[in-house]
């Protein structure tokens, strides 16, 4: 199954290595890892989307838990959450693909936020699945580059992972 | 004398918090990057620094120590070749989860990251090999870090922790007041202590209902202090009791109650006790696959009781159904508390009907080896090790057949006393552990188990053992082959013995005689307990004992890779009798 984890890290040099490396040593699937300062100034957060059995899931955030930098680990899948991903998107848009391409952003309620003659740059946020169908979605040999950002991801309800 | 909010230099602080720490020993070699910390070092006559001959050795000797005191070892190196040197020493140490800090030069930061000269990223190939490591890039962060290292190091699951200092942080010249932390808080870092009590009550539960119980012990007893718990807790439970390599010793090793080692080169006893158990009780033990084998063999019908400080060791390789997190010592007390509540007066020796199975096993004889042969047998070797040391011994070892022999035939009977690389399995390991344990230990008599092709990776501590007059005796079991990869060799590859032929071995006699150490070379059974007895009464002396053993000899019982436990190649010797 597919995971999300939230992880709040001393912001400390080499933070971002040591979970890295604990994903290449160990031979853990890693889709994506996100990671920035939080309002702490201390504290890093980062976001991992990992896939594997329920055992290795376990594995993988005790063995984040056990790095000295860790100050919590999360698995946000564990309960209602809510994830995004921010993509920014460069297609073709010349002639009528230039209508086409614009409804689709539309319909997705995406942002055009770059234009030329012959392009446009989408910028879409939200589930992965979602960038994913929009990718899709564009009809194909126009899309000319693709910047995703990982997807990051906060628990619903009122509690929050702070200190 | 105090030395807080005096000023110091970063190389004076360094040996100050290692005085401050109560280390005894620095086991080192310098260079360049270290140059203003072994200046520090020479001023002072409260921290002994030893000179080893090659980094590996400062680590294992590091290492040694704290495997036979339970104190922090330390090690000194300089950057580059004298780090990388150090890794394999480190990831040893690792493996087994040894307490050591390594303190490690580095270039000037001004210059890190442009190839300077002996510049390695030594965070960074250290990385996966260390429970957490450090660069301090500023002098005022340094006192603080060292304090954190030796507290990580200490903690939880004891580890190495690498503490890299660029030369310009150590800069004579620039002084800032000193102050060393005693109490360290870590907001990311906070080892735990006690075991869940609801979790120890569902143990004791699982514990008294048992038919087939078993207690499978591990390096975790040693490391936390656990033995006088563990042998409360088999005395009174009346359970059998076995050891990975690395408990060995943290039960008594002679009492009747102690099944033997389990695992590849465990006894018949253990392994078949292990396959049948109803209960497992694993006690700072980590299902290592050289003790599981097969895992989908493992112990098929038992319930698992888990006590592991590390929660990450706990459902790693075998599910496991009653997990407790805590320290060893703390959780069996809590243990031995509920136990003798709930425990009926005893009545006779608890689960009789399955010691009766035990004692029917034992008496296979897995061990059984030709005592009549006219050749060294390394098994008589160290049976007689056993006899002339009156098991009063620390015993190091390097890696191989001669290993799996003392495990096999050297009972333990306290905890810190057999001291070997089994995690990592790094030949070269016993000469250099033994240096820190025969510092740790004056008075001591400190060994060396090894074999010929271990004991020259390591063999250029023979001048350290001079300079500083350690009295070690090694005990070389020469079979003339890397046995252990012979052995492979003769079962898995159809006796082709490619590389394993150690040739063109040195005169080890003349060799130790040149560093001015006495040798001795023993090639008939009947001479060997009088040369024991030599070497071991010359106190005041470094002794290298060369016994010729039989080349042919192999380590039974065996599991082989891949099989489950109750799947193991006997000796030869009792092929023609019926196996349960
Ligand atoms: C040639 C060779 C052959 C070998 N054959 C065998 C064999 O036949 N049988 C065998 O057993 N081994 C064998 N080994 C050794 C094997 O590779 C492993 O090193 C060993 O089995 C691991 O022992 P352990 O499970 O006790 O774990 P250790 O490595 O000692 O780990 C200790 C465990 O206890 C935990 N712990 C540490 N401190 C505490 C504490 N204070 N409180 C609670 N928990 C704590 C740790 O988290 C860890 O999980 C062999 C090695 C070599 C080199
Ligand atoms: C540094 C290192 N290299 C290789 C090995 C693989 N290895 C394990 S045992 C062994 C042979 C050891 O031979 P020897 O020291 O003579 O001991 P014996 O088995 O003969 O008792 C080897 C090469 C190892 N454990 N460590
Ligand atoms: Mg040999």
């Amino acid at each position: 199954m597919r995971h999300i984890i939230a992880v709040l890290l001393e912001n400390e040099a080499g933070a971002l290595s040591r979970v890295a490396g604990l994903f290449s040593a160990r031979g853990y699937n890693i889709e994506s890892l996100t990671v920035a300062p939080t309002d702490d100034p201390t504290l890093s957060r980062m976001t991992l989307v990992t896939n594997g059995n329920e055992e290795i899931v376990e594995q993988i955030k005790k063995q984040l838990n056990k790095l000295i930098d860790t100050v919590k680990v999360f698995d946000l899948t564990e309960g209602p959450h809510i994830e995004r991903e921010m993509m920014m998107i460069k297609v073709r848009a010349a002639g009528e693909n230039r209508e086409e391409l614009k409804r689709l952003a539309d319909i997705f309620r995406a942002k055009i936020i770059d234009v030329t003659d012959t392009s446009y740059v989408v910028e879409l946020t939200g589930a992965s699945k979602k960038l994913d169908a929009f990718i899709d979605a564009v009809p194909t040999g126009l899309i000319v580059e693709v910047v995703r950002s990982g997807p990051t991801g906060i628990a619903r309800g009122d509690k929050g992972l702070t200190l | 004398m105090d030395m807080n909010g005096v000023d110091l230099s970063g190389a004076e602080i360094v040996v100050q918090a290692l005085i401050d720490e109560g280390v005894e020993y620095v086991f080192g070699y310098p260079g360049g990057a270290v140059l203003h910390m072994y200046d520090a070092l020479f001023k002072q006559d409260q921290v002994k620094h030893i000179l080893v001959r090659h980094e590996q050795a400062a680590a294992h000797a590091a290492d040694g120590y704290a495997r036979a005191t339970g104190r922090c070892g330390v090690c000194l190196v300089t950057s580059g070749p004298g780090a990388t040197n150090a890794v394999t020493g480190i990831a040893t140490a690792y493996m087994d989860s040894i307490p050591m800090v390594c303190i490690s030069g580095q270039v000037p930061t001004p210059v890190i990251g442009s190839d300077a000269f002996q510049e390695v990223d030594t965070v960074g190939i250290t990385r996966p090999c260390v429970k957490h490591n450090f660069l301090v890039k500023d002098v005022r962060d340094l006192a603080t870090t060292l304090r954190k290292a030796f507290y990580i190091a200490m903690t939880g699951r004891p580890g190495p922790v690498v503490v890299d200092i660029p030369k310009d942080v150590t800069d004579p010249n620039i002084k800032i007041p000193y102050h060393y932390p005693r109490e360290i808080q870590m907001r990311s870092y906070q080892p735990i202590e006690r075991g869940h009590l609801g979790q120890i009550k569902r143990a004791v539960e699982l514990m008294l209902q048992a038919k087939r119980p078993v207690l499978y012990t591990g390096g975790g007893v040693v490391l936390g202090e656990a033995a006088a718990q563990l042998t409360e807790l088999a005395r009174l439970t009346g359970f059998p009791l076995t050891s990975t390599l690395m408990g060995l010793g943290a039960y008594p090793m002679t009492d009747p109650q102690f099944i033997g080692m389990l695992g590849m080169h465990g006894t018949y006893e253990a392994n078949m006790a292990m396959h049948e158990t109803d209960v497992l009780i694993a006690i700072g033990a980590r299902f290592d696959d050289r003790v599981t084998g097969k895992i989908e063999h493992f112990c098929p019908h038992a319930k698992i009781v888990h006590v592991d400080v590390d929660p990450s060791s706990i459902s790693k390789n075998v599910r496991v159904d009653v997990p407790i997190v805590g320290q060893v010592a703390s959780v069996l007390t809590d243990m031995l508390g509920l136990w003798k509540e709930q425990a009926p007066a005893s009545t006779g020796r608890p689960v009789a009907d399955w010691w009766a199975k035990i004692e029917e096993w034992r008496r296979v004889d897995c061990l059984h080896y030709d005592r009549h042969s006219d050749k060294i047998k390394p098994q008589f070797a160290v049976e007689t090790l056993y006899q002339v040391t009156k098991g009063d011994l620390y015993l190091t070892s390097d890696v191989g057949q001669h290993q799996m022999f003392a495990a096999q035939f050297y009972p333990f009977d306290k905890p810190r006393r057999w001291i070997n690389s089994g995690g990592l399995g790094t030949m070269g390991f016993g000469l250099p552990a033994a240096m820190g344990v025969q510092l740790a230990f004056p008075q001591a008599q400190v060994a060396c188990i090894s074999g010929e092709a271990s004991i020259l990776m390591c063999i250029q501590e023979m001048a350290t053992c001079q300079q500083y007059k350690l009295p070690i005796k090694v005990v070389l079991l020469n079979n003339g082959y890397m046995g252990m990869v012979r052995q492979w060799q003769e079962f898995f590859y159809e006796s082709r013995y490619s590389n394993s032929y150690v040739d063109a071995l040195p005169d080890f006699v003349k060799l130790a005689e040149s560093f001015g150490h006495v040798g001795m070379r023993v090639e008939r059974p009947a001479d060997l307990a009088a040369a024991m007895q030599e070497a071991f009464a010359m106190k005041d002396r470094f002794v290298f004992l060369d016994v010729v053993v039989d080349p042919t000899e192999n380590v039974y019982p065996m599991i082989a890779a891949g099989k489950g436990q109750h799947e193991m190649h006997l000796p030869p010797s009792l092929s023609d009798r019926e196996l349960a």
